[in-house]
């Protein structure tokens, strides 16, 4: 009987063994590691071969298209109802056009945005949204460069071939919270999603960068030793913050130590330079959404918006798709001084 | 001799009628004891009798009332869905009210239902406490069990209650839910600027850890001595035989100092108990006294300072860099 005890104790043993070990999660050595701080204190990026190599598949880049040159007839004398671009050469304005079509819309072409019949006719939604979104990369590239630098971005950095973002973010995407009776709310917590890293933190982590305050501010930790009040940030302050640094975290494809010197995460003097990078983009990214991407709600067909009617919005992972430099820091921008990039020296 | 390597006891008392421990008219004891053979490998086969009474079936109803509230509850955040209830249950949560309810009472869906499961599980544990402490009067034991249990109690409302209380909200306090309080710990950490630099978390780390080398010092060498009778650890705790003078011999020989059979249970009762007591006082600290433990350690010599192996940086919001 011992016998039979003590077997089926290695037989359970074995089984959850071989459970664990074809469960996701694991990712088998080499790990690389890159320091980035003093040694000691564990400012290391960690990853794999076969992350990088998947990370490198995913950031290939789209055919080489060259920007016409800016002379000749201007875009706005040629053609009808050039609102924006409108300095532009002609051929330099289809270049672009044709660029936009490789970028946004390879599949569906000219027509995912044009009526063929009357190129100039404002009557598809995606034509205007489609100017907007020139706008936006024009404000990235030129008001952004604290985040962007010359780098910059084009429509390929987010669409990467599609017509919408892989990647967007709307509110309310989470498990469905319990609505109604008495029964508790949670207030959209205790539910596994990607965004809170499968932690039980808050499912829809982006608030702050989709908030009508003039700076994303979502410091909770005291700056002092001693307490002066009871009413500074309560701890649930503390765990929004948390799952919207673990939502910038996967975006990014980094750990919290990419900024952070984890011990005294809100210490400044002891940050990497890339903290003051990202608090740039998280500003960029509520400007964005507040100014740009949540008031296309107006333009967007029901299907396209969110689940509480808001327009798919961007977040960290929206451009950066799990890199921590968008391509890998290839510069596409650089080729398009017509969308504010910086022409390459 | 593998007769101490293994899990198993290898020897099983099974006696003809049920043991009764203490004789005489102290206890009253319930019939009904069976034996099972299985347990009777990791422990006493004989399981009874078990000594319910008043204190037991309070707990047990106030026990069952915070288990219904908190799973009910939990259901009810995956709509009733059965399968998702037990997909989900590691993530699903009872979440406290929000900082504006302070300490008032808040809407069953807002932190009411945490409130009552709290009550409820405070009032168990109490009554549980009280049993424990009447059982082991009633047996004529000294009351060590009761005080070591007050010590998790008393860490547990310390987290649970009454620093939440001394900060005026009950929103600082634990969710309940398997991940949701384990992400409250982070959190907790976060918010008072980590945790780690504070002394009595420290504390009770070092007495955690300490207990479980105790524990395994103490194991290993009554097992070790076992073929000398070492396991009669209460009579050679007066009357030494040779277990005792060659387990204490070898903790000499191997670290020059030894406790006795009597004084190991001493350590390991004292810092078993001072894990729990050691960890509460730094949670009752914690933003009632010092609201970020890290530049406390830094204002009291606690922490090391490392080079910069970059140019440091400044805050973007003082510097006036910002948008």
């Amino acid at each position: 009987m011992k016998i039979v005890a003590a077997l089926f104790g290695v037989v359970i043993a074995t089984l959850l063994t071989v459970a664990m070990l074809f469960t996701a999660g694991w990712v088998h050595p080499p790990i690389l590691s890159t320091q980035a701080g003093f040694r000691g204190l564990a400012l290391n990026q960690l990853t794999t071969p076969a992350a990088k190599a998947k990370l490198e598949l995913a950031n290939a880049l789209p055919a080489a298209i060259e920007e016409g040159p800016p002379d000749g007839p201007k875009a706005s004398e040629v053609y009808q109802n050039v609102q924006v671009l409108k300095d532009l050469s002609a051929v330099q304005f289809n270049t672009l056009m044709a660029a936009i079509t490789t970028w946004v819309a390879p599949d569906q072409g000219c027509n995912y945005c044009h009526n063929p019949d009357n190129l100039a006719d404002d009557g598809k939604y995606t034509k205007k949204v489609a100017r907007r979104m020139i706008q936006m990369v024009q404000h990235v590239n030129t008001d952004y460069k604290a985040h962007v630098a010359n780098t910059g971005v084009v429509c390929w950095t987010c669409h990467r071939g599609n017509p919408i973002p892989k990647y967007t973010w709307t509110n309310g995407e989470g498990y469905p919270q319990a609505t109604g009776g008495f029964a508790t709310t949670n207030r959209g917590m205790g539910h596994p999603s990607w965004a809170n890293g499968s932690t039980a933190l808050l499912q829809d982590p982006y608030g702050p960068l989709d908030s009508q305050a003039s700076v994303v501010n979502v410091r909770v930790q005291p700056t002092r030793a001693l307490p002066l009040n009871s009413n500074g940030p309560s701890y649930q302050d503390a765990e929004n913050t948390y799952s919207l640094m673990i939502a910038m975290s996967k975006g990014l494809g980094v750990n919290c130590t990419f900024c952070h010197n984890s011990r005294a995460f809100w210490s400044w003097e002891e940050s990497l330079p890339q903290r003051v990078t990202a608090w740039h983009g998280m500003q960029m990214a509520r400007d964005l959404n507040v100014s740009y991407l949540d008031p296309l709600k107006d333009l967007l067909p029901a299907e396209r918006l969110g689940k509480l009617g808001d327009a798919p919005k961007a977040n960290c992972m929206t451009c950066h798709q799990g890199a921590n430099k968008p391509l890998l820091g290839v510069s596409l921008a650089k080729d398009w001084p017509a969308l504010g990039g910086t022409a390459a020296k | 001799m593998s007769a101490y390597e293994n899990i198993f006891s290898p020897v099983e008392v099974w006696p003809e009628k049920p043991e009764e421990g203490v004789l005489g008219d102290i206890v009253e004891r319930e019939k009904g004891t069976i034996f099972v053979y299985l347990l009777g490998l990791i422990g006493n086969a004989q399981i009874g009798p078990i000594y319910l009474g008043t204190l037991g079936v309070v707990s047990l109803v106030f026990g069952f009332m915070a288990f219904e509230i908190i799973g009910l509850n939990m259901l009810a955040s995956v709509h009733w869905n059965p399968i998702q209830f037990v997909r989900q249950l590691p993530w699903l949560a009872l979440e406290p009210p929000k900082p504006e309810y302070g300490i008032g009472i808040a809407p069953l869906a807002e932190g009411g239902w945490w409130q009552l499961a709290g009550l409820f599980l405070t009032l168990s544990v109490l009554t549980w406490w009280a049993r424990i402490y009447r059982r082991a009067r009633a047996l004529g034991l000294g009351t060590h069990v009761a005080w070591a249990f007050a010590s998790a109690i008393f860490l547990f409302l310390s987290i649970g209650f009454i620093q939440p209380l001394l900060m005026g909200h009950f929103s600082e306090s634990v969710p309940f839910g398997i991940f949701p309080h384990l992400d409250w710990t982070a959190a907790f950490s976060i918010r008072y600027g980590n945790l780690y630099y504070n002394p009595f978390h420290m504390l009770s780390i070092a007495f955690l850890y300490g207990s479980a080398v105790l524990f395994a010092m103490h194991g290993a060498t009554i097992l070790a001595v076992g073929r000398y009778g070492g396991e009669r650890e209460v009579e050679q705790m007066i009357d030494r035989g040779t277990a005792a003078e060659r387990a204490q011999l070898f903790w000499r020989w191997t670290m020059g100092f030894n406790a006795t059979m009597e004084s190991i249970h001493r350590w390991g009762w004292w810092f078993a108990v001072l894990v729990t007591f050691t960890g509460a006082i730094g949670i009752l600290l914690s933003g009632t006294v010092v609201d970020n433990w890290y530049i406390w350690g830094i204002q009291h010599g606690l922490v090391p300072t490392y080079p910069h192996a970059v140019p440091p940086v400044v805050d973007p919001l003082v510097t006036g860099a910002g948008q």
